[in-house]
């Protein structure tokens, strides 16, 4: 417990240190909202309508930024050998790592989020559900992405053929983010039908993501 | 001569050299026969002649799902039992299944836009069917981002496996979400509700698209063996010249 201890705050440090990149998911979450508008004019009306969306997919799109640094950092400098060869379960120190990753890039997304949606002109019931569904559902996009992440530590050129493994499998969890941020505003379901899916979907990615990306990284640190 | 005997690539290659003309030729006869019975077979009431677009789209979405299935079991071959061959599968599989997968959604849309007056929509079968061939293009991608093919094939099977969440979603699309795709109409507890006229003519149509995929798979991967060797041969000059 406490080696998994160590390695979260070892991480959160990391991350949190010049060049560890743990804030920049933010400003990049800030740039493509801000993109938005100039793409579709600036109709209050219409960005109140498709601003959940819109939020959710930045937050997608800024929570692969960071990604393809979860292991490769660690492969460089030698202490995922160490790590392979320690005493605690892989599967936990991969949830774990997971954990420290959310914490720093996915955590700040969610409490910008209700901030940026001012822009889009959102109301405050629309900023709560926004706000819960993207607490909920970015711990599902980190450990999905753990999966590609593990996958793609020993390319040369991860971080483009990361996006192309991961977005795929992270498709229902925008799908049914969206539905239930849609859902608090506008109906016709309830809130609660889209919002338990999604929080089945985050529960079954914090097993499956661990589970999947130490299979991988044992059989490709081999 | 059982799967084990198969294992070794030179058994393997010639009983694929032996196999595939044979394979081959019963392919065409079966296409021909299925065809022949897909031409005869009456006109749907309402949809007119168009219902002989499903006589391609139905098989193929069934090899498309069929083929990830496969991949899925020589990836557990491959990270279980480190089965020599099931690399080589998976491999040779995946853009055969891709194929399959753009079929399907080609005839699919080509059908709707007479039936359902568009040629896409955001429909849950049609959505899955599309993250299909995503998945089977991120398959194809990987494996051509990794030189080593042993790694590259670990690094494969554990996104095949997980790409696998899929295909009950494939499935089971038209149950969940009651959208434009019609429901599951041919495998059903309480019978088929296809008439017999259309479906029998349909199981054979899916015959012979399954002994096609079988003959292209069997090539691909005596290809695929090929390839290797000649990768290692060009290895071994490359370190004799240095």
């Amino acid at each position: 417990m406490t080696a998994l201890a160590a390695l979260l705050r070892r991480d959160m440090r990391i991350a949190m240190r010049v060049g560890g990149g743990a804030l920049i998911g933010v400003l990049f979450f800030l740039i493509v909202v801000t993109l938005t508008p100039f793409a579709l004019g600036p109709d209050l009306a219409l960005l109140k309508r498709i601003g959940p969306a819109i939020l959710w997919l930045a937050a997608l799109l800024a929570s692969l930024l960071a990604l393809d640094r979860l292991f490769a950092g660690d492969r460089d400098d030698g202490s995922l050998d160490l790590i392979l060869m320690g005493a605690a379960p892989l599967e936990l120190v991969v949830a774990a790592k997971g954990l420290a990753h959310w914490l720093t890039t996915g955590l700040p997304l969610v409490l910008a989020a209700p901030l940026i949606g001012l822009f889009l002109n959102l109301d405050v019931p629309a900023e709560a559900a926004l706000l819960l569904t993207l607490l909920v559902g970015t711990p599902a996009l980190t450990f999905i992405g753990l999966i590609g992440a593990a996958i793609a530590v020993t390319l040369r050129r991860g971080g483009l053929l990361l996006a192309v493994l991961v977005l795929p499998l992270t498709v229902p969890v925008l799908i049914f983010g969206v539905a239930a941020a849609n859902a608090a505003v506008a109906g016709p379901v309830p809130f609660g039908t889209p919002f338990t899916v999604l929080c089945a979907l985050t529960l079954a990615s914090l097993v499956v993501g661990p589970f999947a990306a130490a299979a991988a990284l044992r059989q490709e640190m081999e | 001569m059982g799967l084990s005997d198969l294992a070794n690539p030179t058994r393997f290659l010639k009983f694929a050299n032996r196999t595939i003309p044979w394979l081959a030729g019963v392919t065409v006869l079966a296409f021909a026969f299925a065809i022949e019975r897909a031409m005869l077979a009456p006109d749907d009431y309402q949809q007119g002649a168009t219902v002989k677009i499903m006589f391609l789209h139905v098989p193929s979405a069934w090899l498309g799902m069929l083929c990830w299935g496969l991949m899925s079991v020589a990836a557990l071959g491959t990270l279980v039992w480190r089965h020599p061959l099931a690399d080589v599968t998976a491999k040779a599989a995946a853009p055969i299944g891709a194929a399959f997968t753009l079929l399907c959604l080609a005839t699919g849309s080509l059908w709707g836009r007479p039936e359902w007056g568009t040629y896409w929509v955001w429909d849950a079968r049609l959505t899955s069917e599309l993250i299909l061939l995503l998945l089977y293009l991120g398959v194809i991608a990987l494996w051509r981002t990794v030189e080593d093919p042993s790694r590259a094939a670990r690094a494969v099977a554990v996104l095949t496996l997980v790409g696998a969440i899929n295909l009950p979603i494939i499935k089971f699309s038209v149950d969940w979400w009651n959208t434009l795709h019609q429901g599951a109409s041919v495998f059903r507890l309480d019978g088929s509700t296809i008439y017999p006229t259309i479906l029998i003519p349909l199981f054979i149509m899916a015959a012979a698209f399954t002994l096609l995929f079988a003959t292209l798979l069997l090539a691909a991967m005596r290809n695929e063996i090929l390839r290797r060797r000649v990768r290692t041969l060009q290895l071994m000059q490359a370190s004799a010249a240095s």
